[in-house]
């Protein structure tokens, strides 16, 4: 059977607005903070960091990827239900393109299937205490279902 | 790799679909390491059932078999098939149809 494991999210909307302005609403704290998150900081440079706080109070870590104005904007971020501690990373690439006065937006998220802990598992175990948590949540999740 | 991931996902939802598998589940998560004995004491449930439930998810790679006291064995939870299964679940929550849609409105205010 094929895999339906989903690795990747991909997107495309038109936007009203032209490139420039997209930029700024993908790209600084207060566009982001606008529509994204509810506050959000960034220091906007490969490699730099960035933070999305969103509703309730959850902050991710973001570290930005790709700067390129006003055509790529990308970042990694942790996956939100995973814990503090784990590598694990998706890849988020937006591409802007002119399209008549406005834009065409596309969002891909890759990594969700991500080669996981099979070949850590010695270490995992061993802190699996902290999991317990994260299990309970998901079990609760599924209960509530 | 793709297909050992669907078939670690499955094994974790198949186990959490069944209510006893759940409670005891639950249990290893709270309580930690436990025999079948003692998962018996405090949950609703027959010693035999939960050591058949016990058995299957040893095999599925849920939990993980070790010697404990007075040669009993003792069965820990294994977190990584939960966190695979957990991988599955983010990309289905994580919801950029709702937040293009936030980008459009802010876009679309003067």
């Amino acid at each position: 059977m094929a895999s339906q494991f989903p690795d990747r999210i991909e997107r495309t909307v038109t936007l009203s607005r032209p490139p420039r302005d997209v930029w700024q609403a993908l790209t600084t704290a207060d566009g982001l903070s606008a529509w994204f998150g509810e506050q959000a900081s960034i220091d906007l440079r490969p490699g730099g960091a960035a933070t999305m706080t969103f509703a309730g109070g959850m902050t991710v870590d973001m570290r930005v990827e790709r700067v390129e104005e006003p055509a790529v904007f990308a970042y990694t971020w942790r996956l939100p239900d995973l814990p503090d501690d784990d590598p694990r990373r998706t890849y988020v690439e937006f591409t802007l393109e002119p399209d008549g006065d406005g834009t065409l937006l596309r969002v891909v998220e890759t990594g969700f299937a991500q080669l996981p802990v099979e070949t850590r598992r010695e270490s995992y175990d061993s802190h699996s205490e902290g999991w317990t948590r994260e299990l309970a949540e998901l079990a609760a999740h599924v209960d509530g279902a | 790799m793709a297909p050992d991931l669907e078939a670690i996902a499955e094994q974790v939802f198949v186990a959490l679909a069944d209510p006893t598998r759940r409670a005891i589940l639950a249990a290893l998560a709270t309580d930690g390491p436990s025999t079948a004995t003692d998962l018996a004491a405090r949950l609703p449930i027959t010693r035999q059932a939960i050591a058949k439930h016990l058995a299957l998810m040893a095999d599925a790679g849920l939990i993980t078999p070790e010697p404990g006291e007075r040669r009993r064995v003792r069965y820990r939870l294994r977190s990584a098939p939960v966190q695979v299964a957990q991988q599955f679940l983010a990309a289905l929550a994580n919801d950029w149809d709702n937040r293009l849609d936030a980008l459009q409105t802010h876009l679309a205010t003067p």
